[in-house]
C-alpha cells in the first residue's frame, strides 16, 4: 500500500516540526549522543516513520522511491539528527530484502527499525581498503555455524553498535572473489573487541573490530556460504547510489549556503558568488538526476555501474560546497561548535566522502571500464 | 516546485526521435558538410538543412496553425542536442528555436504568416543579434531573415561587417537594424521568451558536442597503441574521461527541467552546467587525442572549436551565475515548497 504522495509529504512536515529537538543532539560519536540518537529513532519508529520505505509488516509504510526521496527532503529541511541506524538501514536492509530469508527478515528488521539493535558495517581491513577482495579476515565451519577471527577496520558507529554484519574469507582456496561468505555477528558477541579510533575531527566515529574465535551460528548467515562478493556488490551498489545519500542533504546544504552567502553581503565579490552558484546548481542537478533514476527504477529498470557517476558526483559536491561556506566564513571558519561550527563539521565530514564506499579513484575506474568500455 | 512535478527524463517519444536524427546524421558525413560550409560553400549545408526539415526539426517550434508541429520546447531541446552532437553547422539556436519562438510570441497573424511557414519547412533560415548577450547575428550570410532585439523591441536587421569565428563553420554578422516588427511590452515578453529558447537550444547543443568529444576520446584511447598498449588503459587516460561522463550526465537533467519549464533560474542553471560539461570534454579530448587533435586534419576540431564559440553566445558563464543567484537569493535556494 503507498500512502497518498501531498499527504505524506505533509505529515512528515507536520509530525518533524512538532518532535524534530531544538537545538542539536550531542555527537553521535560519543556514549551520550549515540544513545540520544537511539531515543531519537525509537520516537521515530513509533510514529513509523523510521522506515518508511519498507513493508508495513516490519515496520515501514511501503513508501515508494519518490515517496521516499520526499521524506528525506523534509527529514533534511527540518535539520532532524544524524540517522544513527544507517549502515543497518541503508546497507544491510536492502541486502537482507534481497538476498535474506524470510526468517532473517522477520527476526531482524523490525528491530533494526526501533533501533533496538544498530549495526555497524565490517568491511574493511587493514589490508583490505579499495582492494575489497584482498579481505583475509577467516570464517571457518564448525558445528551448526563458523567461527570468525581477523581484523575488521573503518567500522563505522561501531564504538556503540550493538551488531555487525562482514565479509569473511570462508574457502582461502577459492580465488579472490570466490570463497567469501556474509555474515553477521554480535559486538558484544566472546571473541569481540572493539578499538575506537579517532577521526581527523577528534570524535571516535569508527573503530577498530578484532575477532577471535567469535561463533556466528548459520542463521546468520546472509546468501550461501562462499557468494558473499556478489551479495556485497549488492550493498555497494545502494552505498554508492541512491540511498545513502539522498538528494535532500544536498539540496537543504545548498539553500544554507545561498543564506550564508545572503548574510555575509557578497564578502569576496562575484567569485564566491560563482561557487555558491555552483553548489546550489550541483545539488540541484543531483535532485533533478535521482528523480529520474527513481522513475527509470519504478518502471523496472535497474541501477548498476551508473552509480559510480553518483558517488563521484556528490561526494565532490559535498566538498565544494562546505568548502565554499568555509571561505564565506573566512577567520570565523576554523571555530569548533556554535552554530557556525555545524559547516565546519560539515566540512569535515564531506572529507570522507570521496573516500568511503568505495574511493573516487575506484569508481572512476568503473565508470571508465563498464560505462566507456575503455580497455583494461 | 513539488516532487510530483520534478521531470523524471525524457519520453521514449522524444528518445525514438533523437535516435532518428541521429540516424539520419550519421549517414550524411556532417564533417563534410560543415567543412565546405567552412569554405564558404553552404549548398551541401542547405541540402541538409532540408533534410532536417523533412525529419520536422525546423517545425518543432513553430505552431500547427502555421504549419509547424507545435511541439514545445522539450522537442526542440532534445533536436538540438543531436544537432550539436554532430556539429551540424549554422544558427541552429536561433533558426530552430529562438526566432520562431520570438515571431510565434509576438503573436501578430501577419508576421506569423510570413515567415513561420517557411521556417517550418526549413525553406528559410533566421538568425538574429540581441545584444548584449548576442552582439552579432551567426550566419547571416546563410539566412534569410535577420532580426536584431533589444530588450522591448524587435526589427528587421541588415548585416554588415562580417567576423570570423573561432569555429570555422561559423560567421558573426554586425546588424544595423531597419524597420520595427514590435515595440513595448509585447515584445519585451517575446523577446525574453526567445532568449531563453535560444539559451536552452544553445545549451543542448553544448550537451550533444561534449557526448560526441567523449564517444571521440573513447574511440581513440581504445584504438591509439603507445608503450605497447592502448592508451585507454592508462589510468590516467581513464580517470580524465569519467570525469567527462559524470559532468555530462549530471547536466542533462537540469536541461531537461529547464525544457520543461524554462524560468531564468532553471535555464541559467542548464547553461552553466552544459558549458562546463562541455568545455571539461573539449579539454580531455584534446589532451587524449594528442598532437593529432591539435589540426585541422582530424574532424575533431569541428567540435572542439564549436564548444569554444558557443560557450559564450547566449550569455556569459558569469551572467547566468548571476541570473542563478538573483533568483534563489530573492526566492529562497530551496528547490522544493
Amino acid at each position: 500500500m503507498s500512502p497518498d504522495p501531498a499527504g505524506f509529504r505533509a505529515e512528515v512536515r507536520d509530525w518533524l516540526r512538532a518532535h524534530v529537538p531544538a537545538g542539536p543532539l550531542p555527537s553521535v560519536d560519543t556514549a551520550e549522543g549515540f544513545a540520544r540518537h537511539r531515543a531519537w529513532e525509537r520516537e521515530m519508529a513509533a510514529a513509523r516513520l523510521s522506515v518508511v520505505s519498507w513493508p508495513a509488516a516490519y515496520g515501514g509504510r511501503g513508501a515508494s522511491l519518490l515517496e521516499w526521496l520526499a521524506f528525506e527532503e523534509e527529514y533534511y529541511a527540518a535539520a532532524a539528527p544524524v540517522r544513527v541506524g544507517q549502515n543497518g538501514l541503508f546497507l544491510l536492509a536492502p541486502t537482507l530484502f534481497a538476498h535474506g530469508t524470510e526468517e532473517q527478515r522477520g527476526r531482524l528488521l523490525p528491530p533494526m527499525a526501533r533501533a533496538d539493535e544498530i549495526w555497524a558495517q565490517a568491511w574493511s581491513e587493514p589490508e583490505a581498503g579499495s582492494d575489497l577482495a584482498a579481505i583475509r579476515a577467516r570464517a571457518v565451519r564448525t558445528d551448526g555455524g563458523w567461527r570468525l577471527s581477523g581484523t575488521k577496520t573503518w567500522s563505522s558507529r561501531a564504538a556503540f553498535a550493538d551488531q555487525a554484519f562482514g565479509l569473511f574469507r570462508s574457502d582461502p582456496g577459492a580465488g579472490r572473489h570466490h570463497g567469501l561468505t556474509y555474515l553477521l555477528f554480535s559486538l558484544h558477541a566472546d571473541g569481540v573487541t572493539v578499538r575506537p579510533i579517532r577521526q581527523l575531527g577528534g570524535e571516535t566515529g569508527f573503530a577498530e573490530i578484532f575477532l577471535d574465535g567469535v561463533f556466528v551460528p548459520d542463521a546468520d548467515v546472509v546468501g550461501a556460504p562462499g557468494d558473499g562478493w556478489r551479495i556485497a556488490m549488492s550493498t555497494a551498489g545502494h552505498e554508492r547510489g541512491l540511498s545513502l545519500r539522498s538528494p535532500g542533504r544536498f539540496s537543504v546544504a545548498a539553500a544554507r549556503l545561498v543564506e550564508l552567502w545572503r548574510r555575509a553581503g557578497e564578502p569576496d565579490g562575484n567569485s564566491l558568488r560563482d561557487r555558491v552558484a555552483d553548489a546550489w546548481i550541483g545539488a540541484q542537478a543531483y535532485r533533478l538526476h535521482t528523480y529520474a533514476t527513481a522513475a527509470r527504477l519504478a518502471a523496472g529498470g535497474t541501477l548498476g555501474a551508473e552509480a559510480s557517476l553518483g558517488k563521484v558526483f556528490w561526494s565532490e559536491l559535498d566538498v565544494a560546497l562546505h568548502e565554499t561556506a568555509l571561505d564565506l566564513l573566512g577567520p570565523r571558519a576554523e571555530l569548533r561548535g556554535g552554530e557556525d561550527g555545524r559547516w565546519l563539521d560539515g566540512y569535515l565530514f564531506s572529507l570522507a566522502g570521496p573516500i568511503y564506499a568505495g574511493t573516487n579513484e575506484i569508481q572512476r575506474t568503473v565508470i571508465a571500464e563498464r560505462l566507456l568500455g575503455l580497455p583494461r | 516546485m513539488t516532487a510530483a512535478r520534478v521531470v523524471t527524463g525524457r519520453s521514449a517519444e522524444q528518445e525514438q526521435f533523437a535516435a532518428s536524427l541521429h540516424g539520419l546524421l550519421a549517414a550524411a558525413d556532417v564533417p563534410a558538410v560543415a567543412r565546405r560550409w567552412a569554405d564558404g560553400d553552404r549548398s551541401p549545408g542547405l541540402v541538409l538543412w532540408r533534410q532536417l526539415a523533412g525529419l520536422g526539426v525546423t517545425a518543432l517550434a513553430v505552431p500547427e496553425h502555421c504549419g509547424g508541429l507545435g511541439a514545445g520546447l522539450p522537442a526542440v531541446v532534445a533536436a538540438c542536442e543531436e544537432l550539436g552532437h554532430h556539429a551540424v553547422p549554422g544558427p541552429v539556436a536561433e533558426s530552430a528555436a529562438a526566432v520562431p519562438e520570438l515571431i510565434t510570441a509576438l503573436a501578430g497573424e501577419r508576421l506569423a504568416a510570413r515567415w513561420l511557414p517557411g521556417l517550418a519547412a526549413g525553406e528559410l533560415i533566421a538568425t538574429l543579434a540581441l545584444p548584449p548577450w548576442l552582439p552579432y547575428a551567426a550566419d547571416a550570410d546563410a539566412a534569410g531573415l535577420v532580426l536584431l532585439a533589444g530588450p522591448d523591441v524587435v526589427r528587421l536587421a541588415e548585416p554588415g561587417a562580417r567576423h570570423r569565428s573561432v569555429d570555422p563553420a561559423r560567421s558573426l554578422s554586425e546588424v544595423s537594424g531597419r524597420e520595427v516588427l514590435a515595440r513595448g511590452p509585447a515584445a519585451a515578453a517575446a523577446v525574453a521568451r526567445a532568449r531563453e529558447a535560444g539559451t536552452l537550444a544553445c545549451a543542448a547543443q553544448l550537451l550533444g558536442a561534449g557526448r560526441a568529444l567523449l564517444e571521440a576520446s573513447v574511440r581513440h584511447a581504445g584504438q591509439r597503441i603507445q608503450f605497447g598498449r592502448p592508451v585507454g588503459t592508462f589510468q590516467a587516460v581513464k580517470h580524465q574521461l569519467a570525469d567527462v561522463a559524470i559532468g555530462l550526465e549530471f547536466a542533462r537533467p537540469l536541461l531537461d527541467a529547464a525544457a520543461a519549464a524554462p524560468t531564468a533560474r532553471d535555464v541559467s542553471a542548464a547553461k552553466v552546467a552544459c558549458t562546463d560539461a562541455a568545455r571539461r570534454a573539449a579539454r580531455a579530448a584534446l589532451q587524449v587525442h594528442g598532437a593529432i587533435g591539435y589540426t585541422q586534419e582530424l574532424d575533431l576540431h569541428l567540435w572542439l572549436t564549436k564548444v569554444r564559440a558557443l560557450a559564450g553566445a547566449w550569455g556569459s558563464q558569469a551572467e547566468h551565475r548571476a541570473r542563478v543567484m538573483a533568483a534563489i537569493a530573492a526566492g529562497g535556494g530551496l528547490p522544493w515548497s
